[in-house]
């Protein structure tokens, strides 16, 4: 059986692990692939909601701040330590989502893009009022995670492949569940619910369960987000931060995760060259996302297929 | 409107060394140019304020030759885009690629936030010309950290000070619920000793004030104060002017300035605001800033663009204090604390945390004789004030 | 709070509702009748607001300013429709949410790069200048009044050409079923532009309408349109009435809850932590009050039968 899909992203995990010694080892290139690898684990989490359940999201970024506020509210109480940090910012944005996915579930198509939107902006003014922690000015942490003790976190080239090996591992996940019986009873709730609940399979808890492992990465994402910019503020919960999520996903196309993984690689990097370019860069950018709808179907990943 | 000159909109100004002028040896040795990264908002609905903020230093770099101490000067414009995560990136990338020798400018105190810390840890000195939060003028006072504005405190307190010395009893307070808002309550509160009638929090993308402008008409107090920046201060002077309270006097802070006030123009006449600088100011370096500032850009320059032009005047000083050798750290931080230059403000220098040590003014809004509008100084509230956090401040001698 | 000051909000929040009518008419018809997703009906807006006072700093009137925005927000309205969204309506809403940010993007920044990004003004009228004293020491502006009735007129109007014309019959016919209407041979696509210019009209009207009181600035539309997707997707995508309930609720809830969500925590918490958590409490109010509405009745409050 052929996996173009699987050729696709090693041949981008090897170019990121190469990168480093390629003329892309400097601290300031390492940050910004740092940036570009979080915003594909977020953004592979959104596809499994988008691209294997049909449920668009608007608010996923929340789930990127409740990971991320889980680091402040930890990195204030003075403990840095990843193991005991990782698996809280995880379970708190899993918590969220259950909570709120099970809500939000209920609806469908354009009131669930709401829905999942009034929940981010209830997120976001949250954390824009406490006052703890910054309020709307943000919080800058002490120092970055320790692992056992060691700051190791601390050297750019570290910090580089622990993105890498998660963003690996969270690509393996996503796609090994959309292959399973539970990724296919949840594309099959997708394309006709009727049908998917006249075989005896009733959608809603598979879609709230992907919603919550959704959500779980998308905490994983806010951690390391967090540690990458050693600064957390309610911006990071604005829902044109879930936009450009979205954007990421549809840019790259909703074949599987490869596709999610290279939009965000896209977006983050075309983003940078054009704002180097010239003052006036979403002059060029905004045209460029309408040319990708009208002529680039399926996105990214849709091209190399064609082609 | 602004209208710039295109070699202004040019993302990077690359320096062009006058061949007439013949350098001192010393510093043709040292060739190449010395990089500034200038953090000025360029997006959304505050980027009037960076327009400020990037002008003002523009302005001082070309009266300068685009020299800092006979040493030709390459400016990098960044844009923060208000967005700390994204102050970060850009300001790293400013660090480590294009290994920028100063940062300059930052409007707002959380972008500051943001990225004290990267630079500060590379070894780079941050002149901050517009945000001046609290947190690094006491206990977390840095020796790579300067700013040419003041501390954010200081310029509420001077109208709480106002209002008391005018005999206000009952003030009525209001500004967005943010870290800034609640610091412009405190510093107000920090000098006034009559009641507070109300203080109100609204939220930074608040559109209309009818439900607290009904709310000032029913208390009826004798003042209100509010802190109200960009977009929002425009939409509440005009409100509170069409709602009739302008009887009510108009105490603020940041919220009538000449970023704004083109916006806001007779629905402003007449309210108050506070600064350590206003345009009128009549000393002649002020008079030929502000008259070459509205030549170049053909509009008045607000506080943004003052204290920038004056970092470029600080660093120009700085750097010929040291005859262009920014390699001993400990020497250029001594020139630059010594602040050998002639300020906008007149009388200009630096505490020991590093924040200046200056007059504030009342001011307020007036039509200048060519029919724009500026904030003029009233009076001088505060003299020669330190701010109250200098006092917690254990500064290093040496970096 | 006493009853009067009670009122007056109400009457506040009754002008920011019709206010975000003017807005929503538009996006609910064009979301109702194409199944069409517009997140660059907040740019239109913006573009109203900034041709509304450049056009009336040209004249020196702020009637011909008024008046020549609706024409020239009608032309951008439908130039948008020929170079972008009429390739769209085939396509899913996911493209049209990508493509139509791009339009956000690109207007955004467009609009910096003509008129700076220092906020503009417009000024309100002679004739509409002064105020109605309606509570010890406070005014209402006659200018408010005049969105009021704007709105409201508005409001009559769109009931009008929907309920009582053959056009408004076949956009209600279009929002229920579209090739139903294509297959009795209308021209669907003609159709579909006169819509989009129409509510392209109407943004830009609001625009105008609310630029004598409200900044005017790069951007201006993005939160406005959020809250129009709230009452759009409360009333009901695709009902007009529904909009124009929905609007008024969240106007209402707007305002209301901002001037006294701080004086119900008072009754939890200390007076200044209250301030702070109710002006929280309040932003949130809205959204709080649109996930409760579409968790029990997830097509909003009047769904459009298809």
């Amino acid at each position: 059986m052929k996996r173009p899909d699987v050729l696709i992203a090693l041949a981008i995990f090897a170019a990121l692990a190469a990168a480093p010694f390629i003329g892309f080892g400097q601290g300031y290139s390492l940050t910004l692939l740092a940036r570009a690898m979080i915003f594909g684990m977020a953004a592979i989490s959104l596809s499994l909601l988008v691209g294997g359940g049909g449920l668009v999201s608007l608010g996923h970024a929340a789930m990127l701040g409740v990971g991320a506020y889980a680091v402040v509210v930890l990195d204030h109480a003075r403990i840095t330590e990843a193991w005991m940090v990782v698996p809280v910012g995880i379970g708190a944005a899993a918590l969220f989502a259950l909570v709120t996915g099970a809500i939000a579930i209920r609806t469908s198509g354009v009131h669930f893009i709401m829905i999942t939107l009034a929940f981010g902006q209830m997120a976001f003014f949250t954390t824009s009022s406490l006052a703890l922690y910054g309020g709307d000015d943000g919080y800058t942490l002490y120092n970055r995670l320790e692992v056992f003790g060691s700051r190791a976190l601390e050297r750019g080239i570290v910090f580089h492949f622990t993105c890498l090996g998660l963003l690996i591992a969270v690509w393996a996940l996503v796609r090994a569940l959309l292959h399973s019986r539970f990724g296919r009873v949840l594309q099959a709730a997708r394309d006709n619910e009727t049908r998917a609940r006249a075989v005896g399979f009733e959608p809603y808890p598979y879609r709230l369960a992907a919603y919550v492992i959704a959500g779980a990465i998308g905490g994983l994402s806010g951690v390391l987000l967090a540690n990458a910019a050693e600064f957390v503020a309610p911006a990071y919960l604005a829902w044109q931060r879930s936009g450009d999520l979205l954007f990421m996903v549809i840019l790259g196309g909703l074949s599987g995760p490869h596709g999610a993984l290279m939009g965000a690689l896209a977006f983050v990097l075309i983003e940078e060259w054009l704002a180097k370019l010239t003052e006036h860069w979403r002059l060029i950018f905004g045209p460029l996302l309408i040319f990708c709808v009208f002529f680039m179907r399926g996105g990214i990943a849709g091209l190399l297929r064609r082609g | 409107m602004a209208f710039q000159i295109p070699a202004f909109r040019r993302r990077t100004l690359l320096a062009t060394s006058t061949g007439l002028l013949a350098a001192p040896a010393v510093l043709q040795a040292q060739g190449a140019p010395i990089k500034v990264g200038l953090v000025a908002v360029q997006t959304g609905p505050q980027a009037a304020l960076g327009t400020q903020l990037r002008d003002g230093w523009m302005l001082g770099m070309r009266q300068l030759n685009n020299q800092l101490g006979g040493r030709p000067v390459e400016t990098i414009v960044i844009d923060d885009e208000l967005r700390p995560d994204v102050a970060v990136t850009k300001v790293r990338a400013a660090l480590e690629r294009d290994r920028v020798d100063f940062i300059v400018g930052v409007v707002f105190s959380n972008i500051l936030q943001a990225i004290i810390r990267p630079v500060t840890e590379a070894g780079t000195f941050l002149i901050s010309t517009n945000a001046g939060p609290s947190t690094f003028a006491g206990r977390g006072c840095n020796p790579y950290f300067f700013t040419t504005s003041y501390n954010n405190d200081q310029v509420h307190s001077v109208m709480g000070q106002a209002a008391q010395d005018a005999g206000y009893r009952r003030v009525f307070l209001m500004t967005p619920n943010y870290q800034a808002g609640r610091d412009a309550m405190a510093g107000f509160k920090s000098r006034f000793q009559g009641t507070v009638v109300d203080e109100v929090y609204v939220p930074l993308t608040q559109l209309d004030f009818s439900a607290e402008l009904a709310r000032i008409a029913s208390l009826r107090p004798d003042a209100i104060f509010t802190f109200m920046p960009g977009g929002l201060g425009v939409n509440l002077v005009r409100q509170y002017r069409q709602a009739g309270l302008a009887n009510i006097p108009f105490l603020s802070t940041f919220t009538v300035d000449e970023a704004t006030l083109p916006a806001q123009g007779e629905a402003a006449l007449g309210f108050y605001s506070a600064a350590s600088w206003a345009p009128n100011m009549d000393n002649p370096v002020n008079r030929r800033f502000v008259s070459e500032f509205e030549a170049a850009f053909n509009y008045v320059p607000a506080t943004y663009a003052a204290q920038s032009y004056d970092a470029a005047n600080l660093l120009n000083s700085a750097v010929r204090r040291v005859g262009g050798n920014l390699s001993d750290k400990n020497a250029l931080r001594a020139a630059i604390a010594a602040a050998d230059f002639q300020s906008v403000r007149g009388p200009f220098r630096f505490g020991v945390n590093q924040y200046p040590v200056q007059d504030f003014w009342l001011l307020q809004v007036a039509r200048r004789a060519d029919g724009k509008f500026q904030t003029e100084t009233v009076r001088r509230v505060l003299e020669a004030n330190v701010d109250p956090w200098a006092g917690e401040c254990r500064m290093p001698g040496r970096i | 709070m006493n009853t009067t000051l009670l009122l007056v909000q109400a009457l506040n929040g009754l002008q920011f509702g019709i206010l975000l009518f003017l807005v929503a008419a538009g996006l609910t018809l064009v979301f109702g009748v194409m199944d069409f997703i517009n997140l660059a009906h907040g740019v239109q807006y913006m573009l109203g607001a900034y041709l509304g006072a450049t056009l009336a700093a040209l004249t020196g009137s702020f009637w011909w300013g008024l008046l020549l925005t609706l024409p020239a927000t009608l032309a951008f309205g439908l130039l948008l429709e020929f170079l972008v969204f009429r390739h769209l309506y085939e396509r899913d809403h996911l493209s049209q949410v990508l493509a139509t940010f791009g339009v956000i993007l690109f207007l955004n920044q467009g609009v910096k790069a003509v008129f700076g990004t220092a906020p503009m003004q417009m000024p309100v009228p002679e004739l509409l200048s002064g105020g109605v004293r309606i509570m010890d020491g406070l005014l209402y502006p006659t200018y408010r009044i005049a969105i009021l009735v704007a709105g409201l007129a508005t409001a009559g109007l769109l009931w009008f050409l929907v309920e009582r014309t053959r056009v408004g019959m076949l956009v209600r016919a279009g929002a229920t079923n579209a090739p139903m209407v294509s297959a009795l041979g209308v021209d669907i696509r003609r159709l579909f532009m006169l819509v989009f210019g129409f509510g392209a009209m109407l943004a830009g009207f609001a625009g105008a309408m609310a630029a004598p009181i409200l900044s005017v600035e790069p951007g201006m539309g993005d939160n406005l349109l959020i809250l129009a997707f709230v009452v759009i997707v409360i009333g009901g995508i695709g009902s007009v009435r529904g909009a124009f309930i929905a609007a008024l609720l969240v106007g209402l809830v707007e305002t209301i809850g901002r001037s006294m969500m701080p004086d119900l925590m008072r009754l939890f918490l200390d007076p200044s932590a209250a301030r702070q958590a109710g002006a929280a409490m309040a932003s949130m109010l809205i959204y709080v009050v649109m996930a409760a509405i579409l968790a029990f009745r997830p097509a909003g409050l009047f769904p459009v039968r298809r």
